[in-house]
């Protein structure tokens, strides 16, 4: 290992991250570990859904494209690389990994696969999901799978076998993280301080730009250079649990305490009970300071016991989405984009008989902020856009038939019509004793 | 004499979401403004304005040494990323909803 301390960088931070901020960081990033998380609460939904049509599916569609583009640099630098791209189908993932690197000659590679995330058969028809507060038998015919959010411990025994890569499945995002410096550090399962902090640094890490100057910028207030080239950020973690957040010189974006603070707190509820497979985690106290350009560092936080229940998501079919959008501008294209949505909702109910009323944005004028009261009342360049979910496909078409007919008959001078059917997922949660899970590991040479 | 300005000017904001429930933290950009946060920025504030849209509790963490705090907002997704036709499902841009807000300062 290079130091005693560890650099971890991001390589992705979510399912379809950028690839070229990756390949900077292995190539000039002197990692000993690299995370490509790219697992969010539905991604894993869709990989089920894939792996329902071809077995050999499932995992994320880019697994191949940066597995090419890294692998080598990784081998060069001894940088070890753990993603969670494994999805529905770490196996098929693992396999994916291993003729890459085959056809890359990068000859003894050792990669490690760990399932053991799939709870669908420890559910059964009482099993209670929390937050539709039912039970799974009202919704069943139509599950698609279900998977436990694992915590460090399958990374940790392929690190010990020396794995160079480690695919996962469903694992909680800060765990694949925490588990190479558990690793590294020796640090015991239950030496809940510093398993505290390691969760601090990964839920900081884990989401790559959103620390590094992405999901900031705001002109004239929070000014952020060369965002379009924002590089993804590293960890320079000490054995104590501190680290120092930074990212590679000549790398678009920032690393300052207003970047981490707001990544800190980014969909965490209450900062004293951050929950995960690993730790009850405690940032209440945490502290994060300037430490130079574009270097940050965080300490104190805490940790207590882990639950003894792990979180599980339960993914259905839910039906599907039908999404259609006309536009209006110049004088009156407000009245006029109001008018067109009157039409579609009163033509739905009275010539098709649809039920469902569908939602209407006026875009420009009253739409993200709409149902909180908030209206723009000077725009002149409008978009009106229709949406309904309903569990037949058919009427959701029949939405975007009549707002495209409205080209034709509807007010004047609307345009650009655009129309969408998907299909909707619906994930809910339940939690499961975590004696019942426990992770597998397969480990492959090439 | 206080004036007044919009929240954006002293402060910054990020939310994030989990099922129907959001949260967005703000944070001052001077520590000598995070007391007007404090007193300005609650819970009942937020429910009385935004109403509508914040349906359930409003839980408010207070992170001193931060000089911000993160401000929990139940039922608040119009039904969250299940069932919320939103185009904003996640409600990503609650945090601007939030730095909208007038503030006085002292």
């Amino acid at each position: 290992m290079k130091a005693a301390s560890f650099r971890i960088g991001t390589g992705a931070g979510f399912s379809a991250d950028r690839l070229d901020p990756a390949v900077d960081l292995a190539r000039r990033g002197d990692l000993d570990a690299i995370v490509f998380e790219c697992l969010g609460e539905r991604t894993l939904a869709s990989g089920l859904l894939d792996k329902r049509s071809d077995s050999a599916l499932g995992y994320n569609r880019l697994l191949e494209t940066r597995m090419r583009a890294v692998l080598p640099l990784c081998r060069a630098g001894n940088t070890c690389l753990i993603t969670n791209m494994g999805a529905a189908n770490p196996l098929a993932a693992g396999k994916v990994v291993v003729d890459v690197a085959r056809e890359l000659g990068l000859q003894g590679l050792r990669v490690a696969v760990v399932t053991g995330d799939d709870a669908t058969h420890l559910l059964d028809k009482d099993t209670h999901l929390i937050e539709p507060n039912c039970a799974l038998k009202d919704f069943e015919p139509h599950m698609i799978g279900a998977n436990a959010y694992l915590g460090t411990e399958g990374i940790v025994a392929a690190l010990k076998q020396k794995a160079n890569v480690v695919i996962t499945g469903r694992v909680a995002d800060p765990s694949l993280f925490l588990a190479p410096l558990q690793h590294f550090f020796q640090w015991e399962y239950d030496d809940w301080a510093r398993v505290g902090a390691g969760t601090m640094i990964g839920h900081v890490m884990e989401c790559a730009a959103q620390v590094t100057g992405g999901y900031f910028a705001d002109p004239g207030y929070k000014n952020v250079e060369e965002l379009a080239f924002v590089g993804f950020p590293i960890a320079e973690v000490q054995h104590n649990g501190t680290a120092v957040i930074t990212k590679l010189p000549d790398t678009g974006g920032c690393v300052d305490p207003r970047t981490v603070k707001e990544q800190l707190l980014y969909e965490i509820h209450d900062p004293a009970h951050y929950l995960t497979p690993d730790v009850t985690a405690d940032f209440s106290s945490a502290r994060v300071d300037s430490a130079g350009k574009d270097r940050v560092s965080i300490s104190g936080a805490h940790g207590r016991e882990r639950p003894q229940e792990l979180k599980v998501t339960v993914a259905f079919a839910g039906g599907f989405v039908g999404e259609a959008e006309i536009s209006y501008a110049g004088p009156g294209a407000q009245r006029r984009a109001r008018m067109a949505g009157e039409i579609v909702a009163e033509r739905l109910s009275q010539v098709h008989g649809v039920q469902t009323t569908p939602r209407l944005d006026l875009i420009g004028v009253s739409s993200l902020h709409g149902t909180a009261g908030q209206t723009t009342t000077d725009s002149q360049d409008v978009r009106l856009r229709c949406a309904m979910r309903t569990p037949a496909r058919k009427e959701a078409e029949t939405l975007l038939w009549e707002v495209e007919s409205l080209l034709c008959c509807g007010p004047a001078g609307g345009g650009g019509y655009r129309g969408y059917v998907r299909p909707s997922i619906l994930t809910y949660s339940t939690l499961i004793d975590r004696g019942r899970i426990s992770p597998i590991l397969d480990v492959f040479d090439v | 004499m206080t004036h007044r300005v919009t929240l954006r000017k002293i402060a910054h904001a990020r939310a994030g979401d989990k099922g129907n429930r959001s949260n967005v933290s703000v944070f001052a950009y001077d520590p000598k403004h995070y007391p007007v946060l404090v007193d300005q920025i609650t819970p009942e504030r937020l429910q009385q304005t935004f109403g509508a849209l914040f349906t359930g509790q409003i839980q408010r963490y207070l992170l001193p040494q931060l000089h911000g705090l993160n401000l929990v907002l139940d039922e608040a997704l119009e039904g969250g990323v299940n069932e919320s036709l939103n185009l904003d499902s996640h409600g990503k841009s609650w945090g601007f909803l939030i730095l909208g807000l007038e503030v006085d300062l002292p």
